[in-house]
């Protein structure tokens, strides 16, 4: 039982993580092999931008 | 589990399924409680994934899991990653739920709960959620292809262009009807507009702190950005209680549209760091927690609803929006039955994370009966509503008259009963100067929904707090929906005309930005100052005109599916998209003729640009207007009939062996996943 929370607990941090763009960020500090600062995040987000900008946002 | 026990399983919520849409459909003269359309919902949408999502996966897509999937294939770590399939579900259910499963349900309970209801059920299990799980996969297995791709190779190089037209066109017709939405629900509302102006600088601090204090921490960043929120709503309610501040903060219908508009250029321009991103994370993550809280409202309270099964609405004489029960209601609720729009999604981000082809079932049904469910949700909202309330938010001063007493005594006169002393007490609960003529749903949504939260929290004390937050919610929403859209559709304007004149598509060239992001602007921000101007309140012309369009969008993406559904030799599977596209056919088609033809000057745009041509002191604008949204209305029936026959034409070919059958796959590629599950 404990474990099933467990569980479920770390899934739902992860699809909030990627709903909200932390793991993307993580796997572009992995990537270039990065730690997370304000020009690594900046970079993150010229390279990020183009691709979520081009997204509309569903009605 | 044995078989046996599971049959008895699926027999028993079946038969309870069963039970509850009888009791729902067949119920007449007393009222019922909310909870019947929730078990109805939920076991329709059981027994659906169940059986009918496992037949389209086994049967006609025929899903490997041997098969490796682009995320898996072309992983790099960037678009392509393969992803958990709940953390998938997650995203895509983010994604997908936008504002119109709030507004559209609310629209359409001027027929009663029923006719809605019973079409987010059949639409979603039989239309919508095929439409999402095939496209989805037919992306999948194209490496991630966007619809338009996947219409110019399937279907032919004027598939590619109507769908490029529909998706342009839906767009910018969204975005005018959304801004009206958020319009209709500000006016005169300082309140509400101090708290959705807050928003603003918020969002800009949250890009500030995001981008030089905690870089990347975006869950962080949007938690402090909803507590800023949340004092924003308790800020309102101190702005609208001193006149002289609430002044500063009250705005026509018309002040509200410019402002409007300039932010959507201002959002367009910027950037995407500083406005848009922030605002995003903050709209998602109150989105979510608001949806999961109605949820638990509605299970907590177990409303009872007051709006009929059908009223005398059905006829076509809505005060809401003119038209009959057919075709308009399931033009009116699009998302949460059908909508095209997630075939966008479908082919965008997510088939560029599913780790195995097997869990597009799950990300691409199961993601459209969540939403489904949210519809579900806002029509309770509405019905929980007295009868009486829910008409005089929602018709138009051209219907019931501008005066209070007129208003209540022909509502009453409707046979729902009202008066002015109960509607001003109901303003006064929640904080408002007035509720009339508060066209567009969301006002209405707010009312049910702090019915319900105060019902379950709070108390009436809280009642004007979570109108407000009701508010909030929904015009942060929408907003996010229209600086978001804005920019796509100024990309996608972009990508075209760089085919004229290659500077043009430079996103990063500032002329080019300017110029594509005024000609978007202004192309929604006309739809908008047109529905501001309305007599009618203009959500009777543009909501239809919207849901139309998104059908439409809905079927371009079926011809593709029944497309390649042929192409893969399962023509006798074909009904599974078929018949969901015949269905969207006859309603876009009827609902488009109706809306330009019908002699009915409150249904039809040309009958009614006669009416005030003929009329002393004839508004030459609002005659442009009405011959426009008939011009728009029926270029987009020629663009889809012309895919629709090029798509037949395609059909006959293969059918006939004419012409090879040929469908545009990538390679098959073993996946590494099943190796290693087994390892």
């Amino acid at each position: 039982m404990k474990r099933s929370i467990t569980r479920a607990a770390t899934l739902l941090a992860s699809a909030l993580r990627e709903i909200f763009d932390e793991s993307a960020y993580a796997r572009f500090l992995d990537r270039r092999k990065l730690t997370s600062s304000r020009e690594a995040y900046a970079a993150f987000c010229r390279e990020y931008e183009a691709a979520k900008a081009r997204r509309p946002r569903c009605c | 589990m044995p078989k046996t026990f599971r049959i008895l399983i699926w027999l028993a919520v079946a038969i309870l399924g069963a039970l509850a849409l009888a009791t729902v459909a067949l119920h007449r003269g007393e009222q019922i409680n909310a909870m019947w359309l929730v078990v109805a919902a939920i076991c329709t949408y059981a027994v659906g994934y169940r059986f009918y999502s496992k037949f389209i996966a086994a049967k006609v897509l025929v899903l490997e899991a041997q098969r490796a999937t682009p995320a898996e294939r072309l992983e790099n770590g960037r678009d392509f990653v393969p992803t958990n399939k709940w953390v998938v579900f997650g995203h895509h259910f983010a994604a997908i739920a936008g504002p119109g499963p709030l507004v559209g349900p609310v629209l359409a309970a001027q027929f009663g709960y029923l006719p809605g209801t019973l079409w987010i059920l059949a639409g979603a299990v039989f239309g919508g959620c095929v439409q999402d799980f095939v496209i989805l996969l037919f992306s999948v297995r194209r490496d991630g292809k966007s619809l338009t791709e996947m219409a110019r190779e399937e279907v032919g190089r004027l598939g590619g262009l109507v769908a490029y037209v529909a998706v342009i066109s839906i767009i910018v017709i969204l975005l005018g009807v959304c801004a009206l939405v958020v319009v209709n629900a500000l006016k005169a509302s300082p309140w509400g507009t101090f708290t959705i102006a807050m928003t603003i600088p918020i969002a800009l601090l949250m890009g500030v702190y995001l981008r030089t204090l905690r870089p990347g921490k975006v869950l962080e960043t949007s938690a402090l950005g909803f507590i800023l929120v949340m004092l924003a709503i308790f800020g309102g309610q101190w702005v609208s209680q001193n006149p002289s501040v609430a002044s500063w903060f009250t705005f026509s219908g018309p002040a509200l549209a410019i402002l409007i508009i300039i932010y959507g250029f201002a959002a367009s321009a910027l950037p995407v760091w500083l406005l848009l991103a922030p605002r995003d994370y903050l709209s998602t993550f109150v989105k979510l927690g608001t949806i999961a809280l109605l949820a638990l409202g509605i299970v907590a309270l177990r409303p009872v609803l007051h709006m009929p099964p059908l009223t005398r609405f059905i006829d076509g004489s809505g005060p809401v929006f003119a038209g009959n029960v057919f075709p308009f209601a399931f033009v009116t609720i699009a998302c949460g039955a059908i909508s095209g729009f997630h075939s966008l999604i479908s082919s965008g981000t997510t088939p560029k994370l599913i780790r195995r082809e097997t869990e597009a079932r799950m990300v691409g049904y199961g993601a459209m009966m969540a939403e489904s469910m949210v519809a579900i949700m806002a029509m309770i909202a509405a019905c929980v509503l007295q009868p009486g309330i829910y008409f005089a938010i929602n018709s138009p001063a051209g219907i019931v008259g501008q005066a209070p007493e007129a208003a209540a005594a022909t509502i009453s006169n409707w046979g729902f009963p009202i008066t002015a002393a109960e509607m001003h007490s109901l303003a006064q609960s929640v904080g408002e100067q007035t509720l009339y003529n508060r066209t567009g749903g969301a006002p209405a949504f707010a009312v049910g929904m702090a019915h319900i939260f105060s019902n379950s929290l709070g108390g009436q004390a809280l009642m004007a707090i979570w109108y407000h937050f009701a508010i909030m919610f929904e015009a942060l929403f929408i907003l996010t929906v229209l600086d978001a859209g804005t920019r796509a559709g100024r990309f996608m304007l972009q990508d075209a005309l760089a085919h004229v004149w290659k500077p043009l598509g430079r996103t990063s060239w500032y002329p080019s930005i300017l110029a594509t992001s005024a000609l978007i602007v202004g192309a929604w921000g006309y739809f908008l100052w047109q529905g501001v101007k309305d007599p009618l309140g203009g959500i009777n012309s543009l909501w239809p005109l919207f849901g139309i369009s998104n059908q439409l969008l809905a079927t371009v993406a079926l011809c593709v599916a029944t497309t390649i559904i042929i192409k893969m030799g399962k023509a006798r599977y074909v009904a599974v998209t078929l018949v969901p596209l015949i269905w969207l056919v006859a309603v876009t088609f009827t609902a488009s003729w109706h809306k330009i033809f019908d002699p009915n000057p409150r249904i039809g745009f040309l009958s009614h640009a006669a009416q005030l041509l003929s009329s002393p002191g004839a508004n030459v604008r609002l005659i442009f207007n009405d011959r426009l949204d008939a011009f728009v209305t029926g270029t987009l029936i020629v663009m889809i009939a012309l895919i629709l026959i090029e798509s037949a034409v395609e059909w006959v070919r293969v059918l006939s062996g004419r012409k090879q059958a040929r469908v545009k796959e990538s390679p098959f590629v073993a996946t590494r996943f099943v190796t290693e599950e087994q390892g």
